[in-house]
């Protein structure tokens, strides 16, 4: 019998544990962080708690070491209710743990992984520069190895994670040389937040995803220990792919997460709100919507599940990952769109939690890729002949 | 310390609860089960006593093996050793049946200090199986308690509050104790993933009825001494009267109905 659809016992366990969590601790504050646009350090610390922190982590270093589809589970039910939590777990997984835990050396884990994955400190993964973005590689950051040193210049945008008061430590992708073919030798390093040098900006008027912490940071001749290499020098190009790989999952997760609970609140609502004399959703053109709206969402998990999957069996995974990514965060926007719609002029006010779901799916078509990026990525992956820019 | 929680599977609160009517049970399957919510403030009343005097938890419940899943929950929960009693001959238990069946496994775990349940269970509704236990057991029943305020295991003594009409009354009582708590007397936590994780592999250990030395002719619908003869659902409510006209004399009209149903007092 090699084709199995049940969850595990663990895994069961802890969809109910999450959803528990998630209804009766993000639900009642979720929109007025998302009004003050606050960052929450108690839900934060609860989600450290519950042990939600390094899912794929080995327990050597306070990981549960439980697989990403319970990983995947967890971000889905938090994303059901709230998405800007949903980021903070997500980006704090994917982003900030998982460059560290997977290229760090024995050190570096020790010192940073315990209190990450405890929930008491966050790391970010500092990519995106103003100019660039989709086209990652045209980093301009510099490291310059001076003596012990690595000497960082230039700067960073729209890093989840990276300027809260429990942000501890950012993993900087820069340029540190010029490599043979003549391309940019792109390394990672590991820079503790407090190095002089290092200040941070925190960015606000978001539309999405407001109760995440984003900042903008800036290096100017910050000086960490040449130790603070993450992996080997010129590795930091591959490094970012194959965490984007995993982030995918993540970002994934969300998309679907969200979808299922955007279509709850449909399903609720067009239940319940009667014009003409009857319930909205007996009309059979929003039945219909709700029952595509399921339909979508199955194929979502299928697709995810199945990328979750090959990832836990060391397979291949960044097609079915960059797949699943955009497909789940397309379908989410297609749900949520006909989710509002149900709503009427009620979906488009912020006492109904389907509001804050509509702008928070936004992200998802963007951020760790665009979808237009993830379709250069699957294009690749399936041959399509040249670069596929 | 030795503790003891009796936990129950119930149907989801809030899901819809279907019945079958001629046999006057409840549909259990396709319905998703949950813990008594009431015992979940039993099972933590367990977890904050062994924080605060040591010792070690034992929690049984009496159901079919989808029960396992609330012994697991426990599990997670860091309570100590968990025991499924299970038999057929438990079929077809009244409360006081299944309080033969919890006492006989609270004896035979043997030098318990303290049993914890939770008020009543949610889909039954009776509210005393906890009293009978401790009448089987011949231990001190302290009921609807909505607080602990000092158990001393060396001199055999526990202080709880009750809630009582109007008020709180502080019971002293001797050792061995079956506490029924009320809501609110806790704020039950979540299992974290590392519970979840080693309580998820765990086999669930089960008594039935020859382990507990249990006669099967006195258990189950043989020992039960009530039985449910009828189940009615009760009539779709009629529909309600709107009242019309201008607001004073319809706060009058309905002010007076209120008065007339003896709702409010003239
Ligand atoms: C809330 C938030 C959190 C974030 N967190 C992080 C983080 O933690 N770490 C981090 O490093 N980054 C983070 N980002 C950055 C995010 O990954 C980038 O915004 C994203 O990769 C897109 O880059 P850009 O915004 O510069 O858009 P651009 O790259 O300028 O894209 C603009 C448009 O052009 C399209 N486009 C670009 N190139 C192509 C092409 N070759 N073919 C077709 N279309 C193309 C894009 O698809 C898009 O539609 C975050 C962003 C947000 C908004």
């Amino acid at each position: 019998m090699a084709l199995d659809f049940d969850l595990t016992e663990e895994q069961q366990m802890l969809r109910k544990m999450v959803r528990n969590f998630a209804e009766k601790e993000i639900a009642p504050v979720a929109q007025e962080l998302d009004d003050k646009e606050e960052f929450s350090y108690h839900l934060t610390k609860r989600m450290g708690d519950l042990g939600l922190f390094g899912p794929f982590v080995s327990e050597d270093y306070g990981g549960s070491n439980v697989g990403y589809i319970s990983y995947i589970i967890a971000v889905e039910e938090i994303a059901r209710i709230d998405g800007s939590q949903a980021a903070t777990l997500a980006a704090g997984n994917s982003l900030g743990i998982a460059p560290i835990y997977y290229y760090g050396n024995e050190e570096q884990k020790q010192k940073w992984l315990p209190d990450l994955c405890a929930g008491r400190a966050l790391a970010s993964f500092g990519l995106t520069e103003p100019n660039a973005g989709s086209d990652a590689g045209a980093s301009k950051t510099t490291a310059v190895l001076e003596g012990d040193y690595w000497v960082l210049n230039g700067s960073k945008i729209f890093i989840t994670n990276s300027t809260t008061d429990m942000s501890k430590v950012c993993t900087v992708q820069a340029v540190t040389g010029k490599r043979a073919d003549g391309r940019p030798e792109i390394s990672c390093i590991l820079v503790p937040n407090g190095t002089p040098g290092f200040t941070t900006k925190t960015m606000h008027g978001k539309m999405v995803w407001r109760a995440s912490n984003t900042g903008e940071l800036y290096f100017t001749d910050c000086k960490v220990p040449k130790e603070n290499l993450l992996g080997r020098r010129g590795d930091g190009f591959h490094q970012m792919l194959a965490t984007l790989d995993g982030g995918r999952l993540s970002i994934a997760a969300m998309g679907l997460g969200g979808a299922q609970g955007a279509f709850e609140l449909a399903l609720k609502y067009a239940s319940e709100r009667e014009q003409f004399g009857r319930p909205i959703g007996t009309f059979q053109v929003n039945a219909f919507k709700l029952a595509d709206m399921a339909t979508e969402i199955e194929l979502a998990r299928l697709l995810l599940y199945k990328a979750c999957w090959l990832c836990e069996q060391h397979r291949p995974f960044g097609k079915e990952s960059a797949m699943a990514k955009m497909y789940c965060s397309e379908m989410y926007h297609r749900v949520v769109n006909q989710a509002v719609q149900l709503h009427g002029g009620y979906g488009l006010m912020k006492e109904y939690p389907i509001e804050r779901h509509y702008r928070n799916q936004k992200l998802l078509d963007i951020g760790e890729g665009t979808s237009e990026v993830q379709r250069i990525v699957i294009a690749r992956h399936i041959g399509v002949p040249g670069r596929a820019l | 310390m030795k503790i003891v929680v009796c936990i129950k599977q119930v149907p989801d609160t809030e899901a819809e609860v279907k019945w079958d009517i001629p046999k006057g049970t409840l549909k259990r399957d396709g319905m998703n089960p949950i813990t008594n919510p009431f015992d979940e403030f039993a099972l933590e009343e367990a977890l904050l006593t062994r924080e605060k005097y040591d010792g070690e938890i034992v929690a049984i419940t009496m159901g079919p093996e989808k029960a396992s899943d609330v012994l697991r929950n426990a599990l997670a929960l860091t309570v100590n050793s968990v025991y499924r009693c299970t038999d057929e001959a438990f079929a077809g238990s009244d409360t006081y049946a299944t309080a033969s069946v919890l006492a006989a496994a609270i004896k035979k775990i043997g030098d318990v200090d303290i049993v914890f349940c939770g008020k009543q269970s949610t889909d039954g509704n009776t509210g005393v199986v906890a009293a009978e236990l401790a009448t089987l057991l011949g231990w001190s029943p302290l009921t609807y308690v909505s607080k602990v305020r000092q158990i001393d295991a060396a001199s055999k003594k526990i202080v709880v509050e009750r809630a009582v009409e109007g008020g709180t009354e502080v019971v002293e009582a001797k050792l061995p104790a079956v506490v029924s708590v009320i809501k609110g007397i806790n704020e039950p936590r979540l299992p974290n993933l590392i519970g979840i994780k080693k309580a998820a592999k765990v086999e669930i250990p089960q008594w039935n009825a020859a382990d507990l030395n249990l006669d099967k002719s006195k258990v189950g619908s043989a020992a039960a001494s009530t039985k449910v003869v009828e189940i009615a659902v009760p009539p779709p409510r009629g529909a309600g009267e709107i009242l019309k006209g201008e607001i004073d004399e319809i706060v009058n009209i309905a002010t007076d109905r209120l008065i007339d149903l003896k709702v409010i007092k003239s």
